[in-house]
């Protein structure tokens, strides 16, 4: 117990600028035991769940599928694997609503399950990691299709290869969970501590980590018990540190967290690697372990069901690709009028317009909130400058500035304003006294400046290619001429050297094989008419003619023969 | 006075040669202007600012020849660009709203291979040659229609790039909170 005590209390804790006191209303949901959500009827099972390049389908309609089959694999380095999970049989590959602020379709693979739940061969455990390769590990860690669970859900293999120019002395365990109402990670510390740790203690040998801080808030002592004793347990107890952190939102936030625990700022457009801190959320580290130590692919993951509008707040564990419709049935249903259904917390989710959306890999919350929990803030005022915004933006931003750029659509003087380092936590929404939705400004500037930065390259490419054909075009155009300038050039050498030389019939019959024969049959018949000559005989067609076929001979005679002086002399001006 | 003359004389011709020499030394060759407005156009070469490409467009803008609201492609934020960058007031778009982005696509069924559309495209993205099947090579579309009207048998169609979750943007927010919508009994 003293060890326990000594590993709560070790650590130094700093304050980030800004920052609310929110009512919790956790209690809500951490009051019922985790219980497993039922195997859905149908899994829908988006290939879009993290961040970065959709992930390719490697079944197709028809196929039976296991539970942990690898169904889709990754496209390209920042990607994820996703596997099904549960057994049954693909029905279509399609456009499906998916979990997105836009309510816009995705592709989805759509398993009919058969209730059988029949696990795929696994992979072999890697029990002895610390004696393997790290890259060994980071493909299983890529092959179970982990991601960050915290809600990012960026590649986990990706962020666990830093670079050789980046050593990581920290690893930070985030146990935060500073949202109200979610209590997932909180669930999932009391009941898994273990496994967390474990997963904790992987990522530091893959890092070569020194120190591991584990950061909870202190409205959870369930769980920083449970953590606390799991550290006693393991190989890490002397480098890890559970540090119980005020409850202040957003502390869960990873620059916040590491300011916390560490006293360090993340660099402006940076990341916690550059000064040599790793950020995991706990989720992703209890995935992390399993896939390592036994083998399973990330298929499922604890999801919290709350607010007012559920029967039976709770948290559950749940199959990704399980629809939020099932989850609400399980959790006793919805209650009350006029509530709004929400993915993620009340100040970082968005509001679900259809509940045939699936749960993925960084779904950690549904809410159904009641009017009187999520009132309608009425329609925004003017700003009236009271700064309080900039009072509680844990970034250090200048929110009201911001707001008046991102209005005006200035979006190179928003980006000044650092607009990228803003977290959207909605810090600055909730204080100010005009209901004016700032962070919605914020998302719309940060979508439409990635937007126009996009079509910037795609303008720069089209630059490139057009000029490339100008180019091209103008280069065809000088070959064309010269071909032409050259044949011409000897066009009009070769009668004057053929002149020169031994007259134009002579040349042109010794370089032509083609006229040579033709001379040869002209001088073959003027033999054969002249034999005819001799002998007296002429032609049929100038004997007995008549007057008037006479005439006629005449005239076309005197014709060829102009003919031909005005050729030769049209020859000899040339 | 005639000290004062001669020094201002040697001054005179002393500053006359240092300008003269750095007009020859730091001369700049193009119009950096018209690179400036250049950089600034979408480069889909569509010619509808009645222009023979965007290039051309850019130096009749920077000879202050062309209005800045021509480019149909580039939509509201060219103007408001361009009228950042040559002190100008942003003025409405000559073709009124902004035009969704499209893609070319050739119906291959009844393409008869006549190369007049690879002739008209001018980032060269369609592939085919005489008596074979063309084909838009849609990652290097710019969506200009260029090769919409030379088809004789019009086997190319302007397809609208529909949104998906990757390309989406949050939209400007409405002056006036809206209530939120509100699910049924479920």
């Amino acid at each position: 117990m003293q060890q326990l005590h000594a590993s709560k209390t070790r650590q130094r804790l700093w304050r980030f600028h800004g920052g609310i006191h929110l009512p919790d209303e956790k209690e809500l949901s951490t009051g019922r035991p985790v219980t497993g959500a039922p195997i859905p009827a149908v899994l829908t099972i988006p290939l879009r769940q993290h961040i970065g390049e959709p992930a390719k389908p490697l079944v197709r309609v028809g196929d039976r599928v296991l539970k942990g089959q690898r169904i889709a694999e990754p496209q390209g380095y920042v990607s994820a694997t996703i596997h099904a999970s549960s057994s049954g049989t693909v029905t279509a590959i399609e456009e499906r609503p998916i979990p997105h602020p836009s309510g816009l379709a995705g592709i989805c693979i759509l398993i009919e399950t058969d209730g059988l739940d029949e696990w795929a061969k696994l992979p072999m455990p890697l029990d002895n990691y610390e004696d393997l390769d790290p890259d060994v590990v980071r493909e299983r860690i890529r092959w179970a299709g982990i991601v960050g669970m915290g809600g990012a859900a960026f590649p986990t293999s990706v962020k666990l290869n830093p670079g050789p120019h980046q050593p990581i002395r920290t690893l930070i365990v985030n146990g935060a969970e500073c949202e109200p109402y979610i209590s997932c990670d909180d669930m999932l510390m009391r009941e898994r501590s273990g496994l967390v740790i474990r997963g904790a203690s992987i990522v530091m040998h893959l890092l070569g980590a020194r120190d591991c801080l584990i950061g909870i808030e202190d409205n959870k002592p369930e769980a920083i018990e449970a953590m606390c004793l799991a550290v006693a347990k393991s190989d890490i107890k002397d480098s890890a540190c559970v540090c119980t952190i005020p409850t202040f939102y957003p502390s869960g936030g990873e620059k916040q967290l590491i300011r916390i625990l560490t006293g360090k700022e993340v660099p402006t457009n940076g990341i916690p690697a550059q000064i040599g801190v790793l950020c995991q959320n706990v989720g992703t580290l209890a995935a992390l372990a399993e896939a390592v130590l036994e083998g399973k692919p990330l298929i499922s993951r604890y999801v919290t069901l709350s607010g007012r509008g559920i029967e039976k707040p709770q948290n559950l564990e749940v199959r990704i690709g399980t629809p939020i419709k099932d989850l609400i049935q399980a959790a006793g249903g919805l209650q009350g009028e006029g509530r709004r259904l929400v993915l993620g917390g009340p100040m970082m989710g968005f509001t679900l317009d259809s509940e045939q959306v699936p749960i993925t890999k960084a779904a950690n919350c549904v809410l159904a909130l009641t009017p009187d929990e999520a009132p309608d803030p009425g329609p925004a005022l003017a700003c009236i400058r009271c700064g309080k915004c900039a009072e509680v933006c844990p970034a250090n931003l200048l929110p009201q500035q911001m707001y008046w750029y991102a209005r005006s659509k200035d979006l190179e003087k928003v980006q000044d304003y650092n607009l990228f380092d803003c977290i959207e936590c909605g810090c600055c929404a909730q204080v100010c006294p005009s209901h004016i939705p700032l962070v919605q400004y914020y998302r719309y500037a940060k979508t439409e400046s990635w937007a126009r930065e996009q079509e910037k390259r795609a303008a720069g490419h089209a630059r490139a290619r057009h000029e490339a054909r100008e180019a091209r075009l103008i280069r065809l155009e000088e070959e064309r001429k010269a071909k032409l300038r050259k044949k011409k050039e000897v066009l009009s050498k070769e009668p004057a050297a053929a002149r020169a030389e031994t007259g134009p019939k002579g040349t042109a019959v010794a370089q032509d094989p083609k006229k040579a024969a033709i001379e040869a049959a002209k001088k073959r018949v003027a033999a054969k008419k002249a034999a005819l000559a001799e002998q007296g005989v002429g032609p049929k067609n100038t004997r007995d003619l008549t007057p008037s076929q006479q005439r006629q001979i005449d005239v076309a005679e005197k014709r060829r023969a102009a003919a031909e002086t005005a050729a030769t002399q049209a020859a000899g001006e040339d | 006075m005639l000290t004062a003359i001669a020094a201002f004389a040697v001054l005179a011709s002393l500053f006359g040669l240092l300008l003269g020499y750095s007009a020859i030394r730091f001369h700049v060759k193009g119009d950096p202007i018209a690179d400036q407005i250049d950089a600034v156009l979408p480069q889909t070469q569509c010619g509808q600012c009645g222009y023979p490409g965007c290039r051309p467009y850019a130096e009749a803008v920077a000879r202050d020849e062309a209005k800045i609201n021509k480019c149909v492609p580039g939509g509201e934020a060219v103007v408001l660009t361009l009228a950042d960058l040559l002190g100008k007031d942003p003025v409405p778009l000559e073709s009124g709203e902004d035009k969704p982005k499209a893609l070319a696509v050739i119906d291959e069924e009844e393409c008869i291979g006549c190369t007049l559309c690879i002739q008209a495209c001018p980032v060269d993205a369609i592939l085919g040659a005489a008596k074979q099947m063309h084909t838009v090579i849609a990652s290097e579309c710019t969506g200009c229609a260029l090769c919409v009207a030379p088809c004789p048998v019009e086997c190319i169609h302007m397809i609208p790039i529909g949104e998906d979750p990757g390309s989406w943007k949050w939209p400007y927010p409405a002056s006036v909170h809206h209530p939120l919508p509100q699910l049924g009994t479920a």
